[in-house]
Parts: structure tokens; C-alpha cells; sequence
């Protein structure tokens, strides 16, 4: 092998514009081919003529326009061999419907991204399947990546992405930006697969801690791709929404793992630049006037973010806020966290009897959160007995190993407290 | 491409509505036939008997045997079909919003492959 300084140093760039740039390559790719697998397979194919012609030959002055042209030149070789067992002409007409590559400053290539994005997310496809596409399609995880993060069998989710695959070729799942008047309804589609990644990442029930962190990660770059290519207030809100959820990962579990609520967290550890950046953007997703729920819970995560200590904190503009949210997206939980904002505004008293309105709809019966609530306003108003029966409950519902410890802890207290014989 | 439109209602809510809407149901698709005729939309289009004229033939232990009624039990059936021709999945979806029969129930839009 050659030990020459200079191809070992071009060795690195080809790998590190393979990182900047594959993702957008592959986008071209399945436009220009029609098939995900076909331009996936192109994309290796080129990647590898660029790691044997690149060191040697010097990196071409456009890397991007260089692997989409050598990706179709890849894509076409390869039908043509595999020409052996079909007929000719329907090889022809395959290569033949196959358009140029771009040229290097294509205006399209931007729109391919957006493309996949719309594509991968598409409503027909089922929401695992939506995921699990985008991910590997868009943020270029490997399957067993995936899998990993999501705690599924990769067989199960390497059949998912084959059935997805398999419905956008078979159904033809259109590869374009939806038209303005569906737009609307796909977006939401796209912001809700986006969210969901963020949340596995963020509050996952188990798996590795860095893993989990690395899909966080992705899902705040997909944020800020969308917003690249198509700024839309809501998409700007949802970003801000995880800027500022995530701005708080490291003080939300103690040095033992355990979890540290809202109001106890150790402020100094909230990530500052993050903080900064996700108030700027919902304040300018708020003053565009065409916002949703993303933006106001974004909104609301900035009152909190921007409070110097949990006793500081604007809890008349909480509920406010939550007014809001509750007209524009209504929900029982909605409803459950703006009782949980009363309480801090008018007190445990009122905050009970706002809670108990919000699980009086019985929607909320198997909710673990909600009668944990219930359970630290009753504690708080010496309702003792109330309190420890609210305790068990949530217990009984909860999953997440760390939630049970706080409970079984806070159980423990009430039963601690000095004047627990008397009760 | 060809996509198949099954379309789904409940049987027993079509049949407590009133006559005239019915009625206006049914010219509302024969009118929504032509327009997509008029657009190149159109293949074929029938609708069918009650799902209680059905028969089923079941393959069991090597052989056929017929039962009465549709093959799944549900509460919606199908109802009629459409046989439309259009570019992607996403102009067929948008074509088929609009047959008036699916306002009782829905569609199921399936791509069509051709055997041979």
C-alpha cells in the first residue's frame, strides 16, 4: 500500500466530504433513478470510485456534482449487465427514462432533500415505517443504528424499511414537495415523525444513554434542514421546542441516574447557546401570527428556560400560554399540565380541583403523570392518605425505571414524615 | 398506473338514511364518473349488491367450500369500485377524496399490477 503523506491526507478528505455530502447526493440519486435501492447501491458504487480515483487523481473542484454523475454512470452499468436476463428493449427504455445528471449548480439539488423528506414522511406509509425511512434515508443511520435506538429487532425493522421501499415503488409514492394545498396537513406529517425521533432520544425508556443522545441530535438537524429548505413557522416553533427541551438533558438526572424535576434542576448546567437560540426562534415563529402547538409548547419551554430559578418562574403566563394551546390543539394532558400551572399560580387547592376536572374525563385513568400530580398537590395540602393512594396508582402505571424510583421514594417519605403516626 | 378504488360503507347506516339522499348519492357518482371520464381519470366503475349477497369460497383442507356472506365480517363492506388511471399515489388519493359513496365510510385505494 502507499504510504505517500499526501494520499493519506486525501484519503481523509474523500471521507470527509463523503460525510458532508452523500445524503444530498443519494436525494439527487433517487430522483434521477426512480428507486431508493437502486440509487443507494449507486451512491456505495460512487463512493468507492472516489476513495480508488480521488487519493491518486486529486479531489474534483465540485465532489457533489462529480458522485451524482458518477452514481447514474454506476446505475446505468449496472442495468445494462444485469441485461443479460431481461430483453433488451426494456433495458433501453429503463436507461433511456433515466434524466441527466444535474449540472453542478442544478437548483434542483436543494429541492431532492426536501423531496426525501416529504417522501420518506408520507402519510401512506405506516408511522414506524415513517421513522424508521427517514432516518435511514435522510440522516444516513445505519439499520442496526435504528434498531438499537428503538429497541426493535433489527429483522423487524430491516422488513420495515423493505416495506416501505417496496409501497413507494409498487404504489408509486409520489418523490416531490406536496402542492401548496396539501402542504398544510403533509407538513404536519413531517414535524410529528421529527418530534417522535427527538423524544425516543430524549425520553426513552431504556438503551444506551449515548445512543439515545446521538437520535436527540438527529432529530434537532433534521429541524434545521427543514427550516433551510422550506421556512415555515410551525417548523421554526418544533425547533425551538427541542433546542430548549434538549437544553436541559444534562441536569435532568442526578449523579445516581436518577431523575431531577423541573424545579430542582441545577440551572448552571442548562446548555445557554441552546437556551438562546430556541427563544430567538419561537419568538420569531410567534411573531409571524401562523404558529401551533409546537410553537406555544416551544413557547412555554422558553418561560421556563428564561426563569434565573424555578421560584421565579412566570406562571401567570404559563397558564396563559396554556390557554392557548389548549383551544389550538386540546387534549387531556394539555389540559393536565395547565391544572399543574394553575396549581403554581393559584395554589395547591385550586390546582386539585383543576386536576381533578382534567381526569374527570377519564381519558386520563391510565396516565401515570396524572396521578403522580394529583398525588404531590394532595401531599402538599396534608390530604396524607389521598396522597399515598395517588402514589400507588401512578406506581402501578408507571414503566420508565427512574419514574418509579421517584415515586417509590416519595411513597417512602410520606411514610417518613415525622408526624406519619398520627395519620 | 391503475389503481383500484374500493369503496367501503356502512351498510346498515347508508340504508337508514333518507331516500333522496341516497338518491343524490348516487347521481353525485355517476356525475363524478364523467368528470373523471372527461379527465383521462376514468377505467371502470360498477357498485354492487348488498354485502349480504355475498358469498365467500374458502380454500380449507384442500378443497373449496362456500359460505354465506362477505369474507371479513366487518362493520363497513364494500360497496363499488372504481378503476382510475393517474400519475402517482398522491393524484390517485385526490381522486378518490371525492367519490361521493365513500362519505359513508371510506376508500381503499390499491396500485394495480399487470400480470403478463
Amino acid at each position: 500500500m502507499s504510504a505517500d503523506p499526501q494520499v493519506t491526507k486525501r484519503h481523509g478528505e474523500v471521507e470527509a466530504i463523503w460525510r458532508a455530502e452523500s445524503r444530498r447526493v443519494l436525494a439527487t440519486l433517487i430522483r434521477l433513478l426512480g428507486d431508493f435501492d437502486l440509487a443507494e447501491e449507486a451512491l456505495q458504487d460512487a463512493f468507492q470510485a472516489a476513495l480508488a480515483q480521488w487519493p491518486q487523481e486529486g479531489i474534483p473542484a465540485n465532489p457533489r456534482a462529480w458522485l451524482v454523475s458518477t452514481g447514474r454512470f454506476k446505475a446505468i452499468d449496472g442495468i445494462r449487465r444485469r441485461a443479460r436476463f431481461t430483453a433488451w428493449d426494456e433495458v433501453a427504455e429503463q436507461i433511456e427514462a433515466i434524466p441527466a445528471a444535474p449540472g453542478p449548480e442544478d437548483e434542483a439539488i436543494p429541492d431532492d432533500r426536501l423531496r426525501l423528506v416529504f417522501t420518506c414522511c408520507h402519510p401512506a406509509l405506516s408511522l414506524d415505517a415513517r421513522v424508521a425511512l427517514t432516518l435511514r434515508e435522510v440522516c444516513g443511520l445505519t439499520s442496526e443504528e435504528i434498531a438499537r435506538a428503538f429497541l426493535v429487532p433489527l429483522p423487524t425493522l430491516a422488513q420495515r424499511i423493505v416495506r416501505a421501499k417496496a409501497k413507494i415503488r409498487v404504489a408509486r409514492i409520489p418523490y416531490e414537495v406536496p402542492e401548496r394545498d396539501a402542504l398544510a396537513q403533509r407538513l404536519d406529517a413531517v414535524l410529528r415523525v421529527i418530534y417522535l425521533v427527538f423524544n425516543e432520544g430524549y425520553s426513552a425508556s431504556s438503551g444506551e444513554a449515548l445512543t439515545r443522545a446521538d437520535i436527540s441530535a438527529e432529530a434537532i438537524r433534521l429541524g434545521r434542514l427543514l427550516i433551510e429548505l422550506l421556512p415555515d413557522p410551525e417548523a421554526q416553533g418544533l425547533l425551538a421546542l427541542m433546542l430548549l427541551q434538549d437544553s436541559r438533558r444534562v441536569a435532568r438526572t442526578g449523579a445516581d441516574g436518577a431523575l431531577v424535576l423541573l424545579a430542582d434542576q441545577d440551572r448552571s448546567l442548562w446548555n445557554r447557546a441552546q437556551i438562546e437560540e430556541g427563544v430567538a426562534r419561537v419568538s420569531e415563529a410567534l411573531r409571524s401570527g401562523r404558529f401551533g402547538a409546537y410553537t406555544l409548547q416551544a413557547a412555554i419551554a422558553a418561560v421556563h428556560a428564561e426563569a434565573p430559578e424555578a421560584a421565579a418562574t412566570d406562571w401567570p403566563q404559563i397558564v396563559g400560554l396554556y390557554d392557548v394551546l389548549l383551544r389550538v390543539d386540546p387534549s387531556p394532558v394539555v389540559a393536565l399540565n395547565r391544572a399543574v400551572a394553575i396549581a403554581m399560580r393559584d395554589g395547591d387547592a385550586a390546582g386539585l380541583v383543576a386536576v381533578d376536572a382534567a381526569l374527570a374525563g377519564g381519558e386520563l385513568a391510565q396516565y401515570h403523570l396524572a396521578h403522580a400530580a394529583r398525588a404531590d398537590l394532595c401531599r402538599r395540602l396534608g390530604r396524607r392518605g389521598e396522597a399515598r393512594e395517588a402514589y400507588e396508582r401512578a406506581l402501578g402505571l408507571a414503566k420508565q425505571e427512574q419514574e418509579r424510583r421517584f415515586l417509590q421514594a416519595r411513597i417512602a417519605e410520606l411514610d417518613h414524615a415525622p408526624d406519619a403516626a398520627a395519620d | 398506473m391503475k389503481y383500484m378504488c374500493l369503496i367501503y360503507i356502512d351498510e346498515e347506516l347508508y340504508s337508514a338514511l333518507p331516500a333522496e339522499t341516497r338518491k343524490r348519492c348516487e347521481i353525485e357518482s355517476i356525475a363524478y364518473d364523467e368528470t373523471l371520464r372527461k379527465s383521462g381519470h376514468y377505467c371502470t366503475s360498477d357498485a354492487l349488491a348488498s354485502a349480504r349477497m355475498a358469498t365467500s369460497l374458502r380454500h380449507e383442507n384442500g378443497r373449496f367450500s362456500p359460505t354465506d356472506g362477505p369474507y371479513a365480517e366487518t362493520k363497513e363492506q364494500v360497496a363499488g369500485f372504481v378503476m382510475i388511471d393517474a400519475k402517482d399515489l398522491d393524484e390517485a388519493l385526490r381522486i378518490a377524496e371525492k367519490f361521493p359513496g365513500a362519505r359513508f365510510g371510506g376508500v381503499e385505494v390499491r396500485p394495480v399490477i399487470q400480470i403478463g
